[in-house]
């Protein structure tokens, strides 16, 4: 007797890149054998806003505006990277004010980002709370942002030579007050969530990235230190005087979502600890360069001295001029390693500004730990690897 | 008098910089050029080195560069340098906790480059971008196509000598062409 076969077929599934747990646009062509993920191949570029063409196109001063919108959730550490290779093909000193208030600034960031990175996470799983405590304390780091800047997220705030102005009166103490309720709020965090059977059930074993394939996959920042790989630039190749800070770099082991997650949150800790050591030291003084070829002279001098007004006007109508060279200037932002792969030719526009997002590398890393798995776990293992598209995408 | 003779006896040039010298012992005539920048230094090759030298960085027990930090493209037309592009690698050592960067000139008649995706399978995007972006070519790589711009666009943005076209671009929805990215994987 002939026996009737049923051909089996792999379904293939479009998920994004409108999805509201794919983190902004990202889309992910996946082929599916019932729940359990086959391939999963990302694609993206839909984010795509040619931002290093843009830098090509814009002086070194208007660039600043454009590094905010690359990772919009840490908008302070992109300042940060490009201000440092800029400062590093032009040679400026930084004066102590600047440099310690752009750490302060830099450790919110990551406080901030991480915030967002925990609830956003948890609502994906379906713990919604958790989203809620976590905006209520972002909401006051950004409020320092708008104090500092007048913006909350795109604030451009450190620029080339500094700050783009002086830290605001009240400043010290608005970050003193965050800094005082944080370590009971991380508490709570980690009590809805830590011992949490569910949340432990739906993480612990989940997404593995083992350490070897991390490396081979350029992945970096809170991702590979959950697979135990101990880089942090912070530490390894110290900016802004980070070698004088006492804090511990945060590494796990077993490279699952948990682990993510312990490392996250360990590290908002870590940044409380540098924050507070930071605001001990923070002097009074300039808080940008005294190098009038970089930053503009103070407004009292204008009606008085030829020179400043010179110097005045040539910052406002042509920019300053960077010295031909290249540079490769690595920090550690939130998502990890964030390189700025700067080229000059001497004039006041970068000839070529390459930027190393943490994320682009990072989301390499899905097709890997999702094959496998259930679909289920796949909105979870996205979310775990903390990807900011207009990052990925530039 | 003896603090002069002390003076002279010094060596007059700084000691060489150690992953300098360890390549240049190795490779010698096959680099172009190198040097040491920002505490980065630079190899510059051909393409027919690239393999060769990545590999010998990274296995080399002294030096270790055993991550791959960033891939990206350049375009040299607006400051006339001969080839017109190079391709830029830049690799991280643990060990030494710092980067070295890779140079490779690429001519515009010939932009092929060997591809790195299977030293580091995270070289895979970074490849991707450069193709996109510059039109450079890697060969053996599994998946060479655009990543970020639209599949259907035959212009490299980030050459200097770009124009920018004056229609807007409407995306639009193949879904043969989906099927077979969905066959290739990623």
């Amino acid at each position: 007797m002939a026996v009737r076969t049923i051909e089996e077929q792999n379904l293939v599934l479009n998920m994004g890149p409108q999805h509201p747990s794919t983190h902004g646009v990202l889309r992910l062509v996946l082929e599916l054998d019932g729940e359990t993920v086959v391939s999963c191949k990302p694609v993206i570029g839909y984010l795509h806003t040619g931002f290093e063409k843009m830098f090509e196109q814009k002086t070194y001063w208007q660039g600043v505006t454009y590094s905010d919108r690359m990772d919009y959730l840490a908008p302070l550490s992109n300042n940060l990277g490009y201000s440092l290779a800029v400062e590093k093909l032009l040679d400026v000193e930084i004066p102590p004010r600047a440099t310690v208030g752009r750490v302060i600034l830099a450790e919110l960031t990551r406080i901030a980002s991480h915030l967002v990175w925990l609830g956003t996470q948890a609502m994906d799983m379906g713990a919604m709370s958790v989203f809620l405590y976590c905006f209520r304390e972002r909401e006051r780091i950004l409020d320092i942002f708008e104090m500092c800047s007048g913006q909350r997220m795109m604030c451009s705030y450190i620029r080339p030579g500094g700050l783009a102005y002086d830290l605001p009166h009240g400043f010290e103490e608005a970050v003193q007050a965050v800094l005082d309720i944080m370590p009971e709020r991380i508490d709570e965090y980690e009590a809805l969530l830590t011992k949490n059977g569910i949340w432990r059930d739906r993480t612990i074993g989940i997404g593995v990235l083992r350490l070897e394939d991390a490396i081979r996959l350029c992945v970096t920042g809170p991702n590979l230190r959950a697979s135990g790989g101990s880089l942090d630039v912070r530490r390894d190749r110290p900016y802004c005087g980070y070698e004088e800070y006492d804090f511990d770099v945060i590494v796990g082991e077993r490279g699952d979502i948990y682990e993510r997650y312990l490392v996250r949150v360990r590290e908002m800790r870590e940044s409380v600890k540098i924050i507070q050591q930071a605001l001990k030291r923070l002097p009074d003084g300039p808080y940008v360069t005294s190098d009038r070829k970089v930053a503009f002279p103070p407004r009292s001098e204008l009606a008085t001295s030829m020179e400043a007004l010179i110097h005045h006007f040539k910052l406002a109508t042509e920019g300053f001029r960077v010295p031909a060279g290249e540079v490769y200037s690595v920090i550690e932002s939130p998502r990890g390693e964030l390189g700025m792969y700067l080229v000059a030719d001497g004039s006041s526009k970068a000839y070529r500004l390459h930027v190393r997002a943490p994320s682009f590398a990072s989301l390499q890393a899905l097709p890997v730990i999702a094959k496998g798995a259930l679909v289920a776990d796949l909105v979870a293992m996205i979310g775990s690897l903390d990807p900011v598209l207009g990052e990925v995408d530039r | 008098m003896t603090d002069q003779t002390a003076v002279a006896e010094q060596p007059s040039a700084p000691e060489k910089d150690p992953v300098l010298a360890r390549v240049e012992e190795r490779f010698g005539e096959r680099l172009l050029e190198a040097q040491v920048t920002f505490d980065q230094p630079t190899f510059v090759v051909k393409r027919e080195d690239l393999i060769a030298l990545a590999t010998f960085l990274r296995d080399d027990p002294e030096l270790q560069f055993i991550r791959l930090s960033d891939i990206c493209g350049i375009d040299y037309l607006n400051l006339g340098k001969t080839p017109r592009f190079g391709v830029i690698y830049h690799l991280h050592s643990f060990k030494l906790n710092r980067w070295a960067r890779i140079r490779v000139q690429v001519d515009e008649d010939d932009a092929v480059v060997p591809t790195l995706t299977g030293e580091w399978p995270g070289a895979n995007w970074f490849e991707r971008e450069v193709y996109d972006l510059f039109g450079i070519e890697f060969n053996g790589h599994p998946d060479m196509t655009r990543i970020l711009t639209p599949d259907e666009w035959e212009v490299h943005p980030l050459r200097k000598d770009f124009q920018p076209p004056k229609e807007p671009h409407e995306w639009s929805f193949n879904p043969e062409q989906w099927q077979k990215a969905v066959q290739r994987g990623s």
